[in-house]
């Protein structure tokens, strides 16, 4: 075992994590921990772009940008939290620009903006009761901005100094008595246990979209960090909320960014209507996600979607009216992924899609400074932080927006190094448990030396497959159930798992296994989560309860895990309203 | 149909040197990518072979190995995309050392990354709104920015396979991306980095790179414009 001592260690190396490194101060020791290379995190999937008020292209308003997001979160986002953001967004996409982003430029030279779902306007300024239109809010670099944004944040954390730690593979978090003391994880390439002692650290692990079968997020998208809390003791908020991105590609669920539709394409059905002009007559194909995947399978369980040669439904995604130069200077990367994977040509023919696992709304729950608390009173965990997808602010709610997520990662990614750096300068290294490495050589040595029956790759399939089936786009008691006593089953056969490579060098087939383990707990919070909200609101669609409930559900929920075999422990906390009261929400 | 590939194996803590397996898959549609064939082996056959791979979809850049001989991106090549009567041969980048099967240690392509000062250099006060830039003076580091830094092009490089100390065109084609960057102050800094023998002057525009790079960066036309940058400021 090998020991460590940082002031600040940072689990995760995508936009939150390097951009919260960034802000630690010269003569701090500042380790930033990941399991893949930096720049092969998935903020570098992300598209269509950053959502900021910078009116560069038209009026506009952080104001706008605000309600916008409160709307779309069907008014379960802290509208403090919110106002932060969306106040903060304007000098942020500043700031990347500083740091050398190469965004798209307006023809004078600032940067370019493109409308995106659910981002809107007055239609006369002046009068902010008029009907409200689509507005270009969404700062962008072709289709490549998250791409660009990790790179960038990425370069500017090597002038930085801070040490990185890539290709090692985080198991456990050091907490006792609410107290954070530092992170164990594994060196892939050695198997070699390092334990990380910290005054600060902060989990930016993102998402776990691989707990379903279609996704389109990455392979290491297997949510890490939620187990990493949610098996401390330590609660998860909002988990029933699983943003499902309308136009994944079908059957590979690849991203086909949302900036398609903001450049002008539309959804079409078997019968080549415009669907969406029935489900939201103002915005349309703009509408939010929640709204536009709902939408598609509508169409596809009423008989209007087309049959894939895999039996598999899809909508069609129509290009063909965008003028070329659009398609090859602004939307270049999906183009080129419909072409490659589908032999599909996006300026001849509509792109097969389908709705795809995408995006946690819920999260580690922490304060408006990426601290994570521990109950409803908003207690914080002495030197823990979250930032990025992993963390539930919540700015989301029960629905993200389009380009909030990559405004989310550097908001409250700087915001939490700003934090941190406040604590370590009076904070002391709370003492180490002596046993800390314990956990992590035990689940080690436990799978390597199994000779039981269970196959990862198996039980894995079979939970994904379940997941998309029973707790996808439509929820009812029915199927929730269901997938508990599925999980309740996954979870045994889980203890006996067998895995090939017993070596010591790059055991790629221990990390999926341990990574497993990590995606059935999820999926765990995710089940319960949903099955315990009787209500439908955002992403959240219980087929048995139809409607928003505010009067009983106009709140958070916190899932704890409870060892052997029981339940999880939900409570709830309020959600913070501050300037908009919930209303009906249409588009 | 049956498809067969072809796996270069090395595991260190086992075997004195490289050799090949064959697996044969049943696969049912010609769209499958080699990344899926690979996970099939690992899942189903062969939990130890190692490879890297995550977004699957090209962006990320973890899995640049050798298909047939030519350097692409597991995720980036379909079935359809190869011969697939015969078997498909897949081995590890070349050119740098081999950790386990097609995973190669990168740390001296990642350090030559670095050399050139991969980051924008601006030590004027940044005005309070955006630093302005034409729109063509943007695009013209777009094709630089798509790099996704797999490697594909550098050991594609007859010029890396026989010189340790070349750079290289991932590290030259960053070097592009900052030097033609309008908003950034260090280009004679980062020139002086590159414009040497083992730098720039190694490119004998072999094209190898191009040819290789998953995402179509014509990466010799690049490096054409730094040397002339660099010849330019010489005179």
């Amino acid at each position: 075992m090998i020991k460590h001592q940082f002031d600040v260690v940072i689990v995760g190396a995508g936009g939150a994590g390097l951009r919260a490194a960034v802000e630690i101060p010269e003569g701090n020791t500042c380790a930033v921990i990941s399991k893949v290379f930096p720049t092969r995190s998935h903020t570098g999937a992300a598209q269509g772009g950053v959502g900021a008020a910078l009116g560069n292209e038209e009026e506009d308003s952080w104001e706008w940008h605000m309600f916008d997001t409160v709307k779309g979160s069907d008014y379960l986002g802290d509208q403090d939290a919110i106002e932060i953001m969306t106040q903060d967004a304007v000098r942020a996409i500043i700031e990347l620009e500083h740091m050398g982003l190469p965004f798209s430029r307006t023809p004078d030279g600032k940067i370019a903006q493109r409308r995106f779902g659910g981002h809107t306007r007055p239609e006369n300024p002046a009068d902010p009761d008029s009907k409200r239109i689509a507005v270009k809010r969404s700062c962008y670099s072709a289709d490549r901005t998250g791409h660009v944004m990790l790179h960038t944040l990425y370069e500017n954390a090597l002038k930085k100094h801070v040490q990185f730690f890539s290709e090692f593979f985080v198991t456990d978090l050091i907490v006792q008595n609410n107290v954070c003391s530092g992170v164990v994880a594994f060196d892939i390439a050695t198997s070699e246990i390092h334990v990380f002692h910290a005054k600060a650290v902060m989990l930016a692990t993102g998402g776990y979209g691989r707990v379903y079968r279609i996704t389109s997020n990455a392979h290491v998208g297997t949510g890490d960090g939620f187990a990493l809390v949610y098996n401390n003791g330590l609660p998860l908020e909002d988990m029933e909320f699983v943003q499902f991105h309308p136009t994944g590609l079908w059957k590979l669920g690849i991203l086909i960014s949302e900036a398609a539709r903001g450049e002008g394409g539309i959804l079409l059905n078997n019968k080549g209507e415009r669907f969406m002009e029935r489900y939201a007559p103002t915005v349309k194909d703009l509408a939010p996600r929640d709204m536009v995947s709902r939408a598609i399978l509508t169409e596809i369980k009423e008989g209007r979607g087309f049959k894939g040669s895999d039996g598999t439904y899809y909508v069609q995604l129509d290009l063909t009216k965008l003028p070329r130069e659009v398609l090859v200077e602004k939307l270049p990367e999906i183009t080129g992924f419909a072409r490659t994977y589908l032999g599909v040509e996006p300026e001849k023919e509509p792109i097969p899609v389908q709705p795809t696992a995408h995006y946690a709304m819920g999260g580690i729950p922490t304060t408006v400074d990426a601290e994570v608390i521990y109950n409803e009173k908003n207690a914080k965990v002495q030197g823990l932080y979250a930032a990025g997808e992993v963390a539930c602010v919540s700015v989301h709610g029960a629905n993200r927006l389009g380009t909030n997520s990559l405004l989310d990662l550097v908001v409250f990614g700087r915001r939490g190094g700003k934090a941190i750096t406040e604590f370590i300068k009076n904070a002391d290294f709370a003492p180490l448990p002596k046993d800390a490495a314990d956990k992590t050589s035990e689940t080690i040595s436990r799978i390597m030396n199994s000779t039981g029956s269970e196959k990862v790759s198996a039980l894995r399939t079979e939970m994904q497959e379940k997941m998309m089936d029973k707790v996808g786009i439509f929820r009812k008691e029915e199927d929730l159930k269901d997938m508990i006593e599925e999980i309740k089953d996954l979870k045994e056969r889980y203890k006996n798992i067998k895995i090939d490579d017993r070596g010591k060098v790059f055991n790629t087939d221990l990390m999926e296994a341990i990574e497993l383990g990590n995606l059935i707990d999820t999926a765990e919070a995710i089940t319960y989560s949903a099955l315990n909200r009787t209500e439908s609101r955002g992403a959240h669609s219980r087929e048995d309860f139809p409607s928003r409930d505010d009067k009983n559900w106009l709140k958070h929920s916190l899932i704890f895990k409870n060892e052997n075999g029981k339940a999880p422990r939900i409570t709830h906390k309020p959600v913070v309203i501050t300037r908009f009261q919930p209303k009906e929400r249409k588009y | 149909m049956k498809v067969t590939l072809r796996i270069q194996r090395y595991n260190p803590e086992k075997d004195s040197e490289p050799y090949y397996q064959d697996f044969t898959l049943e696969v049912q549609d010609d769209r499958e990518r080699i990344l899926d064939l690979l996970n099939q082996v690992k899942w189903n056959f062969d939990g130890t072979l190692t490879f890297r791979r995550s977004c699957a979809h090209g962006v990320c850049g973890s899995d640049g190995i050798r298909i047939n001989g030519r350097n692409r991106l597991a995720c980036s090549v379909l079935l359809r995309d190869v011969n697939y009567k015969k078997p498909i041969v897949i081995e590890p980048l070349p050119a740098m050392p081999i950790i386990k099967d097609l995973v190669v240690d990168m740390s001296d392509f990642y350090k030559k990354y670095e050399a050139v000062k991969p980051y924008l250099i601006n030590n004027s006060p940044p005005p309070e709104h955006e630093r302005l830039q034409k729109n063509e003076d943007a695009e013209k580091l777009f094709e630089a920015a798509k790099c996704i830094l797999c490697a594909c092009c550098t050991t594609s490089c007859p010029s890396t396979w026989s010189n340790n100390n070349y750079i290289g065109p991932a590290a030259l084609l960053k070097a592009y991306r900052f030097v033609f960057d309008t908003r950034d102050e260090a280009a004679n800094e980062r020139l002086d980095i590159v414009d040497n023998p083992d730098g720039l002057w190694r490119c004998h525009t072999i094209f190898n790179c191009v040819e290789a790079c998953p995402k179509e960066i014509n990466i010799t036309w690049h490096i054409s414009q730094l040397k002339k940058a660099a010849v330019e400021r010489e005179t």
